[in-house]
């Protein structure tokens, strides 16, 4: 028995609290005797720390700490490297991690070098002005190629270079394909900078109950678990000890899962030192300096095609900005690396990254995490090549594709889980066909024309591809209770950031216990709940956790059938159970809710019967040894002004397979979403840094995320082939959205002003950038 | 300079007097001195409109407002428009129907911002209602379902 809730658009569970101001933020936090912190963050780029001087600061009425790196004492220490490296051969990589307060030297504006713990968040600042550091400003790195060059100032002179790793991985034999081909195409690519830009900025609240000696820590992470297991370990006290609750979160999209940010380390140590609690909250500028980014890359591509436009190899050489430190390990370009090869049959793939030091903000996973770079890459050789071929866009990826018997699909590089990069599932011609058929593919050339000498409107189209890899382990779990109410609680150990989970577990689970959707009560996030797990990431919640709940949900669903077989005296397939009551077979006035069920599965007198539980309770795990691929097509139509530069995304179609939906209201918000900040990495939003490492736009009035007016409505089609991988057949979809929007808006911009010969090599663009190619290729043109 | 002021101000119907200091952010204010932690505060520069709640019934951003400035002044903030329990406002209950919030974090600031637009504008366009909503960041949703609360709304009404 079922109630079909997966599957269904079920309305959200959350958001009730959510619109109404009454969920639980973590600045929302306020505890009697709440101190406040403001850091005093580095102005340079890259210098050396002569001398500080706090006296000043700590004499400041109100003021109750100024800690300065000295002052941490043994406390001070490197992070811990979050992801190790590959094990991949030939492989070079150089682990520094960031401080919690910078001691001798500064490495990116916005490093945190004082800790003002105040009264207030106004007194705090105040105190800031109070503090004189002595800096000796040294030579910025702020180019990825000049980051390598052999006179370049070292960020980190122990290691007598700025080469952060270098990753080297080959399949088959690329200059022998070469050698074999009718076409190579070869280009440069430079992908840069852009915000997560979660409208939450970060905080960290932390108090110290010195009584129960447990520590307790509100937090804006994506991974509160992990926070829990390396505080504990940092501040010697036991797991159990430490409870970190990531409550609800202002979306996260990557940078709130970097481990550990400074604040994290510094807060919940300043709460037990100075026995108050103590809360700091990132503000918008600060946010821009010292969360982390993404995305400057630059390939050195080459693609070997044979006479009908089959793809031989793909050569590329890349450079992967990792920013001051590398926490992270090599998740980003390794993404990079593997997604490059998208949805193609490519034989021979020879791929090398460097992985540098600048001085800019650290870089970890934004929304996307180097795929798109990867996407954008091949997307723009397909494109390129299908030009000097005389082929459509559509034409040579429908040539490319990788079979739909081809699958599972094995490659012989890894993937960032350091599993063989292996897609599980797929199905790609049917989504181009898809696409093109939403888009209006066969009708639009007549449409550009039409436009163009009728209206003076230039339009242009563009269809891309890509596939993303979802879903991956370690683990999660989950687990299911029933209460004596009858209502059910699911506890996982993600957190949280706007996915959905709350209602999306509790489709899973509604329909293994068979109870109303809005009965079972999810909690995620707060590891009192449930202490085993990782975290949001790599779209992987719905997949991994909710797995988990499925699992958990099974279980405690068997248990029902056992304990009410016992009850009423009958065999377990004697049981029905529906509509939140289980009865004997045949005899509904027999019946009982599963609320008393649980009561009598907890009994105060008798015995639990050997080899059972009680309760109606269960955990269980999911931990898939490889991650299930998601794939999709993106097709979208673009009028640009060659006058003015500005460009227009009229349409935008996403065939989507993310194989089974548990609700598909909420996946298409997911890809809608995606989409937007996708529109937004391509054409709005760039971090521009000056040659001194200093950030130019750390605003909102000045690095512009898409508004209401910029995105347009999304016109999707799901696709749904199963992932073999887990029980519910299900992909990871967060992601998806953002990944090729860039390949596609360049493709569709190209289109647009043919006579131009546009070749588009670099994300973002913006108006201006735009208007500027605009002019070199007029001018390419006339000489 | 920094010397407390007194305030005379109306929140959601109940009067409140507090000694504030004239830095004080209308925002802060709410948040931390009222506990009124429905109104969010995404950029403190007056961008992202979370932030916003109604001053005399219009929508202003309170990270720009001093909350000496809101002195004699009715204030309705997001936790006014249902009450605690209650049903909850025909535009909370359109943002619900049609998936318009995932985080929910900018959500306040739009709802906000949409309550005197649609009390001015009962039967908007759809350009009309995204020029509106322009004033408003949202970093998961891409505003397309936010446009559909915002036409259910109207409809409803």
């Amino acid at each position: 028995m079922s109630r079909g809730y997966v599957g269904k658009g079920v309305r959200r569970n959350e958001d009730r609290r959510l619109l109404t101001g009454r969920a639980l933020f973590v600045d929302d936090v306020s505890l009697e005797g709440m101190l406040h912190v403001a850091f005093l963050r580095s102005d340079h780029a890259h210098a050396r720390i002569r001398g500080i001087d706090v006296s000043a600061a700590r004499a400041r009425p109100g003021v109750a700490a100024v800690y300065t790196a000295e002052d941490l004492g043994e406390y001070w220490q490197p992070g811990p490297l979050l992801v190790p490296p590959p094990p991949v051969e030939g492989l070079v990589f150089h682990p520094v991690t960031q401080v919690p307060l910078a001691k001798d030297k500064v490495r990116h504006a916005g490093e945190p070098v004082v800790m003002v713990v105040a009264e207030s968040r106004y007194l705090a600042e105040d105190a800031l002005g109070d503090v004189w550091v002595d800096y000796e400003p040294l030579d910025a790195v702020v180019g990825l190629e000049a980051a390598l060059a052999p006179d370049a100032p070292l960020l980190h002179e122990q290691l007598g270079t700025n080469l952060a790793a270098f990753v080297p991985q080959q399949h088959g034999d690329y200059h022998a394909a070469k050698a074999e081909a009718h076409l190579v195409v070869s280009r440069r690519f430079h992908y840069d900078r852009g915000a997560g830009a979660a409208l939450e900025n970060r905080a960290v609240a932390a108090r110290w109950d010195a009584r129960a000696e447990e520590l307790t820590i509100w937090d804006t992470t994506q991974a509160p678990i992990p926070i829990r297991n390396g505080l504990a370990r940092m501040l010697g006290l036991l797991e159990s000890q430490v409870r970190v609750v990531a409550p609800f979160v202002g979306g996260g999209f990557g940078p709130k899962i970097m481990m550990f940010y400074p604040e994290e380390v510094l807060v919940p140590w300043a709460a037990i030192r100075l026995g108050r609690p103590v809360k700091w909250t990132e503000d918008r500028q600060e946010n821009f300096y010292a969360t982390t980014q993404e995305r400057s890359q630059i390939h050195d591509a080459e693609a070997a095609f044979d006479r009908d436009g089959r793809i031989l190899g793909i050569y590329d050489r890349f450079l992967h900005d990792t920013g001051a430190y590398a926490p992270y390990g090599l998740t980003i370009p390794i993404n990079s690396q593997c997604t490059l090869l998208g949805p193609y049959d490519v034989p021979n793939y020879d791929s090398e990254f460097r992985a540098v030091f600048t001085n800019r903000t650290i870089v970890t996973p934004v929304r996307g995490a180097g795929r798109q770079h990867g996407v954008f890459v091949m997307e723009r050789l397909l494109d390129i090549a299908a030009r000097e071929l005389g082929l459509t866009p559509v034409e040579i990826r429908r040539r490319n594709y990788i079979r739909h018997d081809d699958f599972p699909h094995q490659w012989k590089i890894l993937f960032q889980d350091f599993a063989p990069l292996w897609y599980d599932s797929g199905n790609y011609l049917p989504a181009l066909e898809k696409a093109l058929e939403m888009i209006g593919w066969d009708a639009f050339p007549a449409e550009r024309e039409r436009a163009r000498r009728e209206e003076g409107r230039r339009l242009g189209i563009g269809v891309v591809s890509y596939v993303e890899g979802t879903g991956i382990g370690p683990y999660e779990g989950a687990r299911v209770t029933v209460e004596p109410s009858g209502r059910v609680r699911v506890a996982t150990g993600l957190g949280t950031q706007g996915q959905g989970h709350y209602t999306a577990f509790a489709q899973i689970v509604a329909d293994a216990l068979d109870v109303d959707v809005e009965e079972v009560s999810v909690v995620t996030g707060d590891t009192r709940e449930f202490g085993w797990g990782t975290g949001t990431f790599a779209s992987r919640g719905a997949v991994v956790a909710g797995s988990a709940c499925f699992a958990a949900a099974a279980a405690v669903r068997a248990k029902v059938l056992a304990v009410a077989g016992r009850v009423f005296g009958v065999a377990e397939d004697e049981v029905e159970l529906a509509g939140g009551r289980v009865r004997p077979r045949g005899a509904p006035e027999r019946g009982m809710g599963l609320g008393e069920l649980s009561l009598l599965a907890n009994p105060l007198r008798g015995a639990v019967a050997p080899g059972s539980e009680p309760g109606l309770e269960a955990t269980a795990y999911f931990g898939p040894d490889k991650g299930s691929t998601a794939s999709g097509v993106h097709a979208v139509v673009v009028e640009v002004d060659p006058e003015t530069a500005m460009a227009k995304l009229l349409r935008y179609v996403v065939v989507h397979d993310c194989g089974k939906l548990i609700n598909p209201v909420i996946v298409e918000g997911q890809v809608q979403g995606g989409v937007a900040h996708g529109i937004g990495n391509a054409f709005y939003e760039q971090l521009h840094y000056d040659e001194n490492g200093q950030l130019l736009n750390a605003s909102f009035a000045d690095y512009l995320l898409p508004t209401a007016l910029d995105v347009p409505r999304v016109e999707m089609a799901h696709l749904e082939t199963p992932a073999p991988m887990n029980p519910l057949g299900i992909k990871g979809v967060g992601e998806a959205g953002c990944i090729p929007t860039g390949a596609a808006f360049a493709q569709a911009l190209e289109d647009a002003l043919p006579e131009l010969a546009l070749e588009i090599r670099e994300i973002p663009l913006s108006p201006n950038r735009l208007f500027e190619l605009l002019g070199e290729a007029e001018r390419r043109g006339e000489s | 300079m920094t010397a407390p002021v007194e305030i005379t101000l109306g929140v959601n119907g109940e009067t409140h007097r507090r000694a504030v200091e004239p830095r004080l952010l209308l925002s802060d204010f709410l948040r931390h001195h009222l506990g009124l932690t429905g109104t969010h505060v995404g950029c403190e520069h007056g961008v992202c409109g979370a932030c916003t709640v109604l001053l005399d019934g219009e929508a202003v951003r309170s990270c720009l407002v001093f909350a000496v400035q809101a002195d004699g002044h009715q204030l309705t903030t997001v936790e006014g428009l249902a009450p605690a329990g209650g049903e909850l406002h025909p535009l909370q209950q359109a943002f619900r129907d049609t998936h318009a919030l995932q985080c929910g974090f900018c959500t306040p600031g739009f709802l906000m911002t949409l309550v005197p637009f649609l009390r001015d504008h009962p039967d908007p366009g759809e350009e009309e209602i995204r020029e509106a909503l322009s004033g408003n960041l949202c970093r998961c949703t891409g505003y397309q379902n936010i446009v559909e609360a915002v036409r259910l709304a109207a409809e409803r009404a």
